[in-house]
């Protein structure tokens, strides 16, 4: 056992980081039209030398105006859902939860839905909508997930299946009455999905949300495995655990919110992520929280270029390609029943 | 001669009256509780006002059968509840009043253990105990290390440090848990249950380890059992609990009285003096035979 130094901790992301950068490059190379990579290196220098007046038009047009925006939303998405996931996770102290199995990406779509159809035209108010139902379906979860005062690992999980498929039958319900309205398709804020460009509008707030929620609950990554070993036992060790808890709890939904608010309700990312870092570099909050923002993004930058090139010209919804990677890992937690 | 024994002298004799006697360190103080189970029902259990004190290098058990209210008085004096009346202090500090770290640095509560939700290496484990000590993001001290390893040392337990928790049978998880909290560095040690699933001989190993450490690390030990041997075999008070009662207070000789204990725990028993002035305890089977 070695302990943990800011030293190891540099390393593991740098070597992440290298992973994400070769993922970024294929991501940008595969697609409907391939790229071959002498054109994509020699566009890519053009631009590093500020020389971006002699891309040919094509290139500009799939590299810089299609692709790179779609990678860049990608990577954002899938670190706040990882980190939201990995949050939830030790919150609620058991291993299989996730925003999606939770229900809790269908209350932020919902919040979200209903905020374009009601007053579409108040700035922000589609990503404040999204977070105050990521909230609320957490707390509901919460509550029905308890048996006689105790938080019961397995009635967590249904209270949360049960809300999701509630909830994503009021979305369907919504959408189909009000068809016609200018909203993204069903699968958009049912599987989640990509292929709508972040709008100008919310990239600040955006980014301003993700780095406050993650940082939030990094603050409290040290409180947090204390808090894995059992609540009464953190207070003992010195926790302050009604403070972390809505911490954690306010950051986690704020992540979600913003995530689903931007890409519908794209699932298993906030399971799959956190439990394939834990077997990489174990289960200490402090190396989790940093890791999962870097797994959680070459995730979905990979599911997303997975998406786009399989059926090649139609592309899946990304949430599709999550379920069928996260899906089975799920089942396999469950039967495992870690640790 | 120490410090403070060359204090004594110089003072002269008013404080010989009490020479072995070190200061009171923890003093519950007529400390009651009540749990209610909705704002303004009558309360469903009652633990009525206790006071004991303990000092340094002190080994006292908290005595009793399932709900005569031990857990309720351990929570009371880690402070995480606030005593309905009366108080309890440590070392002139109310428990309860002071915030989750200090507490954390001076208390140190060892609970029977609850499950792990990821797997962690009992090295980890231990230094666990630092937390408290540490600052924001908390990355391990070279001190923090040697503190964790010497707590390793200390039960015996340095070849458990890079095993995982979910591996280790439940004797040496017991002592694992025993290292975190003493690498808490407390001044109290409370220990609710300790021996719950453990066999005759480490629980014998256990309860002589706390002996030792209480002497060679100055803690005052506060044991929860429902075991009457141990009890009178090493600890040096008992506080005798019974449906929310505190019965007696006092060295295992004066508490352990057979008509008391036997309505205490409901069991036929029989108490002899041993040789160092410590009562042994008999269950007195009744034969079958002999019954009718």
């Amino acid at each position: 056992m070695k302990p943990l130094t800011f030293r190891r901790l540099a390393w593991i992301c740098g070597s992440l980081l290298v992973v994400l950068f070769a993922a970024i490059v294929l991501a940008l190379k595969l697609g409907a039209v391939p790229i071959s990579m002498t054109d994509l290196v020699v566009n890519l220098a053009r631009v590093a030398v500020g020389q971006s007046a002699q891309l040919p038009t094509e290139y500009r047009l799939i590299i810089f105006d299609l692709r790179l925006p779609r990678i860049v939303l990608g990577m954002l998405v899938g670190g706040a859902l990882s980190v939201s996931g990995a949050g939830f996770q030790a919150l609620l102290r058991n291993p299989l939860a996730d925003p999606y199995v939770l229900g809790v990406s269908s209350g932020a779509a919902l919040g979200a839905i209903i905020a374009l159809i009601a007053a579409p035209q108040i700035p922000l108010v589609t990503p404040a909508a999204a977070f105050l139902g990521a909230t609320a379906t957490i707390a509901a979860v919460y509550f029905l997930g308890r048996r006689e005062g105790q938080l019961d690992s397995t009635t967590l999980l249904l209270a949360g299946i049960i809300s999701a498929s509630f909830l994503s039958a009021l979305i369907i319900f919504l959408m189909t009455t009000l068809a016609g309205r200018e909203l993204r398709g069903m699968a958009f804020w049912l599987m989640g999905d990509l292929s709508t460009p972040l709008p100008p509008s919310l990239r600040w707030i955006f980014g301003v949300g993700l780095i406050i929620g993650v940082g939030a609950i990094y603050t409290t990554a040290a409180d947090l495995n204390l808090i894995a070993t059992g609540e009464r036992e953190a207070m003992h060790l010195g926790v302050d655990v009604t403070r972390v808890k809505l911490v954690v709890y306010i950051s986690a939904s704020l992540l979600t919110g913003l995530a689903v608010a931007v890409s519908g309700a794209i699932g298993y990312v906030g399971l799959l992520v956190p439990h394939v870092m834990r077997l990489l570099f174990g289960s200490d909050y402090r190396v989790l929280i940093p890791t999962s923002v870097i797994g959680g993004a070459i995730a979905i930058v990979v599911a997303d270029t997975l998406a786009r090139t399989v059926v090649a010209p139609t592309e899946l919804p990304v949430g599709a390609m999550t379920a069928l990677a996260g899906a089975p890992v799920f089942i396999y937690l469950l039967r495992r029943r870690l640790p | 001669m120490s410090a403070s024994d060359t204090h004594r002298t110089v003072l002269g004799h008013a404080r010989d009256t009490q020479p072995s006697e070190p200061p009171v360190r923890l003093n519950v103080e007529q400390a009651s509780y009540a749990y209610h189970a909705r704002g303004n029902a009558a309360p469903v259990f009652t633990l009525s006002a206790t006071s004991f004190v303990a000092r340094q290098r002190e080994i006292v058990s908290i005595l009793g059968p399932n709900a005569s209210g031990k857990s309720t008085l351990v929570a009371l004096i880690a402070g995480a509840l606030k005593p309905l009346s009366g108080r309890v202090e440590l070392e002139g500090f109310e428990t309860s009043r002071l915030d989750p770290r200090t507490r954390a640095q001076r208390i140190a509560v060892v609970h029977q253990e609850s499950p792990l939700l990821f797997p962690t290496r009992a090295g980890e484990y231990v230094l666990q105990g630092r937390h408290p000590h540490g600052k924001s993001l908390r990355f391990a001290t070279e001190e923090d290390i040697v503190i964790a390893d010497n707590a390793l040392a200390q039960v015996g337990a340095k070849h458990l440090r890079d095993r995982w928790m979910h591996e280790i049978s439940g004797g040496e998880k017991q002592r694992i848990i025993l290292a975190r909290a003493l690498a808490q560095q407390p001044i109290l040690l409370l220990l609710d249950e300790p021996t719950l699933h453990l066999d005759i001989g480490a629980q014998v190993e256990l309860l002589e380890r706390l002996q030792q450490l209480a002497h060679e690390n100055r803690y005052t030990v506060i044991v929860v059992t429902h075991e009457l041997s141990l009890a009178a075999e090493f600890a040096d008070q008992v506080v005798l609990l019974h449906k929310g009662k505190c019965l007696r207070v006092g060295t295992p000789a004066e508490v352990f009285n057979r008509e008391l204990l036997e309505q205490v725990f409901e069991a036929p028993l029989d108490i002899a003096i041993g040789p160092e002035g410590r009562p042994r305890v008999h269950i007195r089977g009744v034969r079958y035979s002999a019954r009718r």
